[in-house]
């Protein structure tokens, strides 16, 4: 062990001495700003300075070459600093109006996509799939480029009534987040169990105790010591899978995607929200997943042209209904729409409003 | 030297189309990367990625890897299929703290690319859900040589495990008008407070820090962490009423009532008939809503501080949950308020450690004890801006209510 060498637990870096410099300088002390056009925000100072940021949409798994080519930009036309959005979006900083537009042409002309400010349809936030998850049901990578092919206009337009951003998740622990519009995967068969590795490889109790519905219990299977589930209360959400490989809940026909929509972080206007289940059993369909973007985009769609200004896709349902949100994206409502998890009569309509 | 490629006939569908490819990215790797190690492992990756899509399956499973000294930090990847695409059968990710805001020089970006290709991939991604910088890709020996070389650089390793997690923050205060709260600062003081509990998996389950500056919560953290800080203000919200009658001259008095005036969630907002806005700030939810469209009339005040909710998380095991207001307002201006804040969080997470069932969350242990259970036990006092409402159900128990109530005069008289 001579070569061991003892970590240095240093932690979160000191992001100050990676920052633009005018951002040090005015660190706390902005004053306004203002979306000169979509992909463009400037913010500027109370010492007036100003910060023209350009935001810019990328392939998100980065191969080395292109991280370089971003930085040869960034060195070119941005004085050397980047940052990076929660929707890892990467954005270049300048200090005056007349370095924007080279900065745009460059960018362009390397192949990235300006866009994803205020009322876009923003980068889609995603989690690792085949590529390198040991748990999902499909690619969020490929459902993501997919997707983003078929609505690249909408990011760089801004003219969506306000912000939205969507999620995609490959597998219902939903690490793709809440969404105004979320994509992800929903098993609908219970795990198969691989009796001969169980014993060896999970450690059964624990993997009880994930069941969120309590359908698991050890068994003895073929002379060995295994789990067995309850098929009848199985809810087919995939928790007992990460504790236990051998219980394989992903099924190349069974797995599907399910669209929610409604999900918003913020507390403008109205508390945060969760989304809500609107689409389902759309098939999970490689390479390139068209039945799951043709309802993302008649949602979009509908919500284009029905939503006032402001309104985010939960307020836009909120106001019109749910009636009309299904008839409008011409999607089925249908028993499982009807929440029966705890807290569901929450859920349900106590009074006399309904829709005409 | 010629390295062995496998088709990729439904990849290749991912190169077509405007936006960005990964898959050509990867590509490039395969057969550009002077490295030939590259050229395997990338090629190999490829093949699998292929088979994946073929067969609508994942093929990779977890195991046990990490660096001298830490017990998390890396997310193992074996491959199930490894005897078919050997030169990545080996597929670690190392996740990596990002400066707080995720603010980067371009010179670091190419000292972090050098040292990937020198040990990884050469994949890399900016950045994953929790927040980590995701270097995606290498085995098990190179794992420690990478971390080796970029630790005696200024980087270090994220969470991953039943642990303190990498805690995000949003631009704020580096760009951003509406920030009420120094993020980076309190990102930083919190989530560093706690490198031990960060590397060295012992906790019930994840444990996430967010922090956004203003009640736009652009990091989700109501959503997402078990510790969210959003800032706030509590004095006068400021009004720049030359501004006003300048987005009214603009805009149109339509246009500010129906998009400003009647989106007020508590009615706050009133327009006078001289194009000025009076705004009722005791009514005032702080909810950002007017500012947004308005940002150069409008501002936060100036006595500002922090709003911090405790225990959201998404669906596993209970249902979603976003976090409880337990702290209605602090102040964060000295070095003692700061103190205060990383001791309140340690007292949070020292009683979740004692009484959370194993792989349940801060918030799923709230729900199942009660939320005046966890505040006695983090010695937090009950106060009305932590419900929607009181209780509706009269089944409890309250012999205690004159005790209570004398509590809260003797609060309240101790406040004012």
């Amino acid at each position: 062990m001579a070569d061991m060498r003892e970590p240095i637990e240093t932690g979160c870096p000191d992001p100050f001495q990676y920052m633009h410099p005018v951002m040090r300088k005015n660190f706390g002390m902005w004053k306004y700003h203002e979306h000169p056009r979509p992909g463009v925000l400037k913010h500027v100072a109370n010492s007036g300075d100003e910060i023209w940021t350009v935001r810019v949409g990328t392939q998100r798994i980065l191969d080395v070459f292109t991280l370089r080519t971003l930085c040869d930009i960034g060195e070119k036309f941005a004085d050397g600093y980047v940052h990076f959005t929660i929707r890892s979006n990467l954005e270049y900083m300048v200090t005056e109006e007349s370095r924007v537009q080279p900065l745009i042409d460059a960018v362009e002309a390397a192949g990235f996509i300006v866009g994803g400010t205020q009322n876009s349809v923003t980068m889609i936030s995603h989690t690792q799939g085949w590529l390198h998850c040991d748990i999902p049901g499909t690619d969020a990578s490929g459902v993501v480029k997919s997707m983003m092919d078929e609505l690249i206009d909408e990011f760089k337009q801004a003219n969506m009534p306000n912000r939205v951003h969507i999620t995609t998740s490959c597998c219902q622990i939903n690490c793709g987040g809440q969404g105004d519009i979320a994509i992800n995967v929903q098993h609908t068969k219970p795990p198969k169990i691989n009796h001969d590795l169980v014993a060896n490889v999970c450690e059964r109790p624990s993997v009880v105790a994930r069941c969120p519905v309590a359908a698991i219990r050890p068994a003895m299977v073929n002379g060995k010591p295994s789990l067995e589930v309850d098929e009848k209360k199985c809810i087919c959400c995939g928790a007992c899978f990460p504790p236990c490989p051998p219980m394989q809940i992903n099924d190349a026909e069974h797995t599907k995607l399910a669209i929610w929509v409604g999900g918003n972080h913020s507390n403008a206007r109205g508390k945060p929200t969760f989304q809500k289940l609107v689409a389902a059993g759309i098939p999970n369909n490689p390479p390139r997943w068209p039945e799951a973007t043709a309802i993302v985009k008649r949602i979009l769609k509908a919500y284009k042209e029905g939503a006032r200004d402001w309104e985010r896709i939960n307020e836009w349902i909120e106001r019109i209904g749910w009636p009309r949100f299904f008839e409008e994206v011409e999607l089925p409502f249908t028993k499982y729409h009807i929440d029966n998890w705890r807290g569901a009569r929450k859920s349900l309509n106590s009074s006399s409003y309904v829709r005409f | 030297m010629a390295i062995d490629k496998y088709p990729t006939p439904m990849l290749d569908q991912l190169e077509t189309g405007p936006w960005p490819s990964f898959i050509s990215g990867i590509k490039r790797l395969r057969d550009e990367h002077p490295d030939q190690r590259i050229n395997e492992v990338t090629a190999s990756l490829l093949g699998q990625l292929e088979h994946s899509y073929e067969t609508r399956k994942g093929y990779w499973k977890g195991g046990t890897v990490s660096v001298f000294g830490y017990g998390g930090g890396i997310i193992p990847r074996f491959s199930e299929v490894g005897h078919a695409f050997p030169e990545s059968k080996e597929f670690h990710t190392l996740r990596v703290q990002p400066p707080a805001g995720n603010h980067y020089s371009t010179a670091m970006l190419r000292q972090l690319a050098d040292s990937w290709e020198k040990w990884g991939s050469g994949l890399v991604t900016f950045h994953g859900q929790t927040g980590n910088i995701m270097f995606i890709g290498t085995d098990t020996k190179r794992t420690q040589h990478f971390f080796d070389e970029i630790n005696e650089y200024g980087w270090d390793l994220g969470g991953a495990g039943p642990c303190v997690r990498t805690a995000m923050s949003c631009v704020g205060a580096a760009r951003c008008e509406m920030s009420c709260a120094n993020e980076q600062k309190i990102h930083r003081l919190l989530v560093n407070n706690f490198t031990d509990d960060v590397h060295r998996p012992a906790l019930p389950y994840k444990f996430k820090f967010k922090v956004s500056g203003c009640p736009n919560d652009c990091q989700n953290a109501i959503e997402r962490a078990d510790f969210a800080v959003l800032g706030t203000w509590r004095d006068d919200m400021k009004v720049d009423q030359e501004e006003v009658k300048a987005f009214i001259a603009k805009k149109g008095r339509q246009y500010i009532i129906d998009n400003v005036i009647t989106r007020c969630p508590t009615n706050a907002l009133s327009l006078n008939d001289d194009d000025t806005l009076a705004v009722n700030n005791q009514d005032c939810v702080r909810c950002m809503h007017c500012l947004n469209v308005m940002p150069k009339a409008l501002h936060p005040g100036d006595d500002k501080g922090v709003t911090i909710l405790i225990g959201g998380k998404r669906t596993l095991k209970i249902g979603d949950l976003m976090g409880t207001v337990v702290v209605p307002f602090k102040k964060l201006d000295t070095e003692e308020d700061y103190e205060s804040l990383v001791e309140l969080a340690e007292e949070i997470i020292d009683f979740w450690a004692e009484n959370a069932l194993e792989h349940e969350r801060c918030g799923e242990m709230i729900e199942r004890i009660g939320l005046v259970n966890f505040l006695e036990g983090i010695d937090v006092d009950v106060d009305p801006n932590m419900v929607s409402h009181p209780r509706e159900c009269s089944y409890v128990r309250m012999d205690g209510w004159d005790d209570e109530a004398v509590k809260w005069f003797e609060r309240q008289a101790e406040a004012s």
